[in-house]
């Protein structure tokens, strides 16, 4: 039997937000932030999927294989199915907004380090 | 120094995250909420795909505020990159690089592939994986091949906003149509169920996630083309 299968996806979730915080706090050029700010968001989102699974569970579909009664029993939790694709979509939103921004700082000082954006720092 | 900060930051993060890991047991069943989703989506909607019930029509408002982030997204972008820079941006830009020919003529092959794929996610999302969101998202990766393969292609804005805007307020006017017809705002019950797992089926359902696949797909590619200048 070994490791459930839902398990092996949390802690790969959990490492993916670990390398993502780490990507944003040690790397000083804006885009690597952004990326690392992408792998903390995929991270959480494989999370929410994970604790979603249900024991021996299936894609919440109903067809042939799975009929209408028997899905309470053998179907995986739809709920954070659906919170992730509204997730995913906010989270692309805020990655554009992010790399727009991005792309004006570089226009006003023609350089990524964040440490030639000091106006805000305290 | 800062580094070092940041490494004990990421460091206690792993603690509290190993808590979690260690602590977590895999469920034996779904939540009470999910089997009532699992049981009602078919029976009462009539749809195959119960994520894709459970988010066009039970959460269908959280759904409408989605889209509506999307579009402030959009238009955020748009004057963030737009602007001042977009007339003199062509002229003074050194000539880029043509794209490879593995990329070019690879689009060619791919693109009405990935096309037909994403309108084929669209409208099956009440049947299959699936969804307006999805096939919109595969539609607007499209759209960022295209832009790649051939980057003299110059995008319709204005028809892409007038088809956002009509998916939009059509998709609105749906929901008043369920909320006069049926029980609620976005109640897709108002069409009738029709035969569970045909084509056409699932009350207003598709009819809802073909408005939502046009205007995820034109919001991401606007997106997607904004920063090409």
């Amino acid at each position: 039997m070994g490791l459930p299968i839902s398990h092996v996806l949390l802690v790969t979730g959990l490492l993916l937000m670990l390398v993502g915080l780490w990507g944003v706090f040690a790397h000083r050029n804006i885009l690597r932030i952004i990326i690392g700010f992408s792998i903390l968001n995929t991270g959480i989102h494989i999370v929410m999927v994970a604790t979603g699974y249900v024991t021996d569970g299936t894609a919440p579909i109903i067809d042939k294989a799975m009929p209408v009664g028997e899905a309470v029993r053998s179907a995986v939790d739809p709920i954070p199915a659906a919170l992730v694709v509204t997730a995913i979509v906010i989270g692309f939103s805020v990655t554009a907004v992010m790399l727009s921004y991005a792309v004006r700082l570089h226009q006003a000082r023609k350089t990524l380090s964040i440490d030639a954006f000091t106006e805000s720092k305290w | 120094m800062k580094r070092f900060f940041g490494a004990v930051a990421v460091l206690l993060f792993g603690v509290v995250l190993s808590g979690v890991a260690t602590g977590y047991t895999e469920r034996g069943a779904p939540s009470e909420l999910a089997m009532r989703y699992l049981a009602e989506v078919p029976a009462d909607l009539g749809a195959a795909n119960v994520v894709t019930g459970i988010l066009i029509t039970y959460r269908g408002f959280d759904t409408l505020g989605e889209v509506a982030v999307l579009f402030m997204v959009a238009a955020t972008v748009g004057l963030l990159l737009g602007g001042e820079s977009r007339g003199t941006s062509a002229a003074s830009r050194p000539a880029s690089r043509p794209p490879s020919e593995l990329v070019s003529n690879g689009a060619e092959v791919v693109l009405p592939v990935i096309f037909l794929f994403g309108t084929y996610v669209i409208v099956n999302g009440h049947l299959s994986a699936g969804g307006g969101f999805q096939g919109g998202a595969v539609v607007a990766s499209a759209v960022g091949l295209m832009v790649l393969a051939r980057p003299s292609v110059v995008l319709d804005h204005g028809f892409l906003s007038i088809a956002e805007s009509l998916a939009g307020v059509l998709y609105v006017a749906t929901g008043i149509l369920g909320l006069i017809l049926a029980g609620g705002f976005l109640d897709s019950r108002f069409l009738p169920p029709g035969v569970f797992g045909a084509f056409v089926s699932a009350g207003a359902i598709p009819l809802i996630s073909a408005l939502l696949g046009i205007k995820v797909g034109a919001e991401l590619s606007v997106i997607i083309d904004r920063f090409r200048s």
